[in-house]
């Protein structure tokens, strides 16, 4: 796109083109914003929108949990123990950690220290790419077993066997001894109807968080190879700012995702 | 920066209109499609929404020839169910949500507060691609058998028909982005790139009603996007949510739906609010009568407009404790509504009025949206709303605040600031025409609606007992005519690009500061910073023959008596 400077008025302004020549010695200030400030405020200030919007977003989710875990609490008593509370563990202290390298990172684009920032977003970028495959193995395993959303609810309790010793989780797995008897079948005749309504909260939820966390990913990728630019200094630092807001906000989500979907009593 | 001006002589700052302007500064089919001018995506937003509401009225034609007799007129009741459900669609996502905040509000955000651009001026052609994207989408859903589900998409008719649920959801979603990106730039805007001096209650009342709107596009649209990947998840691979077979539950949707379409509904006609409380205040010669009560009570309906969605499901077997509160809730609406309307009466009160061509658009919107506005109030009645729920009462509710609301505004906003966005000055006499045949057009389109609802016809029905007849044919004769008036609108338009006198840069002797600039304004907006002026203080404004417009007075910000020197720059 190109803009052609503006052509003084012929008459009145003699001064009006100097702000923009002085305030342009950041190559990265866009040409309608008087300072870097102002660049850096709007910036942050979109970003918390946005935030909000994906709040927005995910709420509809959490108020479906939320309505069917009122209405049909015992789906959820049920169903949940087919979820792997290690491996939730496990992607929790994932995230957490990531959300740390992520900061980290903040903090080493605002002191201007490329190399820290630069290992600081591969850390989190291992960290998300853990997470992602954690997920994968938790996906396949229900996969496998029929444990998918209603309309392919057909779950195999042969198939189950293994992972439900696994658990380790025993408050649960007492309170569900009834089916672990009948669970050589492949139906589990105490299964409260309609307990794939669970599975599809579960996999829409994860799954959008999943796409969130990809997209998480693509932003830090690109964030990644600006500073290998070097882009970012104390002066410059708002993109790296604003993706980590965002990192936070996947993590934060995931913070609610784990105990409403893995720990329910 | 220091003070801008060198105590220039009066005049000189609207004096020459520039030869170079945002509309022939580049040339080129990239120097528009790659633009990131905020005033160059707002006229292709406008040419978009306009092209929108041409497709969405065609439908409509078609919908009231159909009407014409009972039975088949000119098609068969899928076409007619296909035809009434695109008409919606179209109209709503494609044309009244981006209408006036899109179009207009891209153009004069930014040069109402003196900015270069909005905050994010990638982001507003984002923006653009996103909602030409998801008209593609929704014009796809056309071709591919159509969609047949009414553009609320109701399960569970929407998960079981076998028209293109999942293309139109696709698109809707995506139109949805488009309304979150420009509401998210406007805050933002707002917020960080104001002049010093411009203070939130120094705003045009115009940025009220679009702050507002952005609140609620920022706010509720998400809630509608996630519903959609819901609908076409359920569509798709039977989540069950939706769906009483598998346990879930159809009226959760609706749940979802309103949450954001009741807001929408706000999203619709905020923005056209504030079109009329500029016109008002302009062409009555007065300042606006009550500021901060107009101000506020954007914000309040932006408020209360996300509390009050049940009222839709009033029949749908929600509870009658919650039928209750929104019911209640409902009424509360119309406080800041009607708070809107007497202070526009007020401020016409004793003031010099001019029909001009904007006024006269301004006058309907008052007249038509007060019916709509009242009729609404019998829909929120509990007991009513039993009887007149899903009939064309409703329908004729929704179109006097839809379209005699909103649609009359965006007309009128869009003569109050056509000289602004293209230059040229348009025929007054033809405008007012256009605008006479808009309102007895709508008038005899919509008024039988509401008899024939109140008499029991259904809304969306393809067949009707023949007592209705008569008032069917009086709305399909009125629609012919409001298509015909529209048409010498657009023709009076059209003349204007072509043969349209130059416009002054202030030809309406307002105050805020898109009239300080020339027209059409350059590239950034302004060559000198704009002079500080309460945006309704039309004494500020002098008719001067030279300029065959209005000019500055004086400048307000170094004579004005009470100005403080300490904050003599103007902008930092």
């Amino acid at each position: 796109m190109t803009h052609t400077p503006v052509h003084p008025a012929p008459a009145a302004q003699p001064d009006q083109h100097g702000h923009a020549e002085e305030h342009h010695h950041s190559p990265f200030l866009a040409h309608h914003f008087e300072s870097s400030e102002q660049q850096f405020d709007s910036g942050k200030l979109g970003m918390w929108l946005f935030l909000v919007t994906e709040i927005m977003f995910f709420s509809g989710l959490f108020c479906a949990y939320a309505v069917y875990r009122s209405s049909h609490p015992e789906i959820f008593i049920y169903a949940h123990k087919f979820l792997d509370t290690n491996l939730g563990a496990i992607n929790t202290v994932v995230l957490l950690v990531s959300s740390l390298t992520m900061a980290l990172a903040v903090r080493a684009a605002q002191m201007s220290q490329r190399k820290a920032l630069i290992i600081n977003l591969i850390l989190t970028l291992i960290c998300a790419g853990g997470f992602l495959g954690i997920k994968y193995v938790e996906y396949s395993h229900k996969w496998h077993a029929g444990l998918l959303w209603a309309g392919q609810f057909h779950p195999d309790f042969s198939h189950l066997e293994g992972a439900h010793q696994e658990h380790g989780e025993p408050a649960s797995a007492e309170s569900s001894h009834g089916h672990t008897e009948s669970s050589h079948d492949t139906t589990d005749p105490s299964a409260p109807r309609n307990a794939g309504i669970f599975f599809s909260i579960y996999f829409c939820l994860t799954g959008l968080h999943g796409i969130h966390i990809l997209a998480g990913m693509g932003a830090i990728i690109w964030i990644l190879v600006r500073s290998i630019r070097g882009d970012f200094s104390a002066d410059y630092y708002g993109p790296v700012d604003f993706v980590g807001l965002y990192w936070h906000l996947v993590d934060l989500v995931w913070i609610y995702l784990f105990p409403l979907l893995y720990l329910i009593h | 920066m220091s003070v801008a001006y060198d105590e220039p002589e009066v005049g000189e700052l609207l004096a020459p209109v520039p030869s170079e302007n945002y509309l022939n500064c580049s040339h080129g089919f990239w120097s528009w499609a790659a633009t990131v001018d905020h005033k160059r995506i707002s006229i292709m937003y406008l040419v978009s929404v306009l092209s929108a509401f041409l497709l969405g009225g065609i439908l409509a034609l078609m919908i009231r020839m159909e009407l014409w007799t009972p039975g088949r007129t000119i098609m068969d009741h899928d076409t007619y169910n296909h035809t009434f459900t695109l008409h919606g669609a179209v109209m709503t996502f494609l044309f009244i949500i981006p209408s006036i905040p899109a179009a207009l509000g891209n153009f004069l955000l930014p040069v109402m507060i003196g900015a270069k651009d909005v905050a994010f001026p990638r982001m507003n052609l984002g923006s653009y691609y996103l909602w030409l994207g998801g008209a593609l989408f929704l014009l796809a859903a056309i071709v591919l058998g159509g969609l047949d589900t009414g553009w609320t998409f109701y399960t569970p008719y929407s998960t079981t028909t076998n028209s293109s649920v999942i293309t139109a959801s696709m698109g809707v979603f995506i139109l949805g982005f488009s309304s979150i990106f420009t509401g998210l730039n406007f805050i933002v805007t707002m917020h960080t790139m104001r002049p010093p001096w411009m203070t939130w209650f120094k705003l045009p009342l115009f940025l009220w009603a679009i702050y507002a709107t952005s609140i609620i596009q920022v706010l509720a649209t998400p809630v509608l996007g996630i519903t959609l990947m819901l609908l076409i998840a359920e569509r798709a691979l039977g989540i069950g949510i939706f769906d009483p077979k598998l346990g879930g539950d159809p009226v959760l949707f609706q749940h979802f739906f309103w949450f954001y379409s009741h807001p929408a509904v706000y999203i619709m006609i905020l923005p056209a609010m504030g079109v009329i409380s500029e016109l008002i205040a302009v062409f009555s010669r007065k300042p606006i009568f009550g500021y901060r009560f107009i101000a506020y009570s954007s914000l309040a309906i932006a408020l209360l407009g996300f509390l009050v969605w049940g009222h839709h499901m009033f029949t749908s077997g929600q509870s009658r404790i919650s039928a209750i509160v929104f019911s209640a809730l409902t009424f509360t609406v119309s406080i800041p509504s009607a708070i809107k309307v007497f202070n526009w009466l007020a401020t016409m009160y004793r003031g010099s009025i001019l029909l001009v061509t904007p006024m006269c658009y301004a006058l309907s919107f008052i007249f038509l949206f007060t019916i709509g506005g009242l009729t609404g109030l019998f829909l929120g009645a509990l007991a009513v709303d039993v009887h007149l729920h899903d009939t064309y009462f409703v329908v004729a509710h929704f179109h006097y605040v839809m379209m005699g609301g909103t649609l009359v505004a965006f007309l009128g906003g869009l003569f109050y600031w056509w000289p602004k966005m293209t230059g040229r000055m348009y025929s007054e006499t033809w405008g007012r025409i256009g605008c006479l045949g808009v309102f007895v057009a709508f008038n005899l389109t919509f008024f039988p609606q509401f008899i024939m609802g109140s008499r029991g016809m259904p809304r969306r029905y393809y067949n009707y007992p023949p007592q209705f007849q008569f008032y069917h044919q009086m709305s399909t004769v009125g629609s012919f005519l409001l298509g015909l008036s529209l048409c010498v609108v657009a023709g009076v338009l059209i003349h204007s690009l072509l043969r349209g006198r130059k416009a002054p840069a202030n030809p309406w002797g307002a105050a805020t500061l898109e009239w300080q600039t020339s027209s059409p304004p350059p590239l950034y907006n302004f060559d000198t910073d704009p002079v500080e002026v309460d945006p309704y203080d039309l004494e500020s404004q002098v008719f001067d023959p030279l300029l065959g417009g209005y000019r500055l007075r004086e400048f307000p910000a170094r004579n004005h008596p009470d100005h403080d020197l300490a904050s003599e720059p103007a902008r930092v």
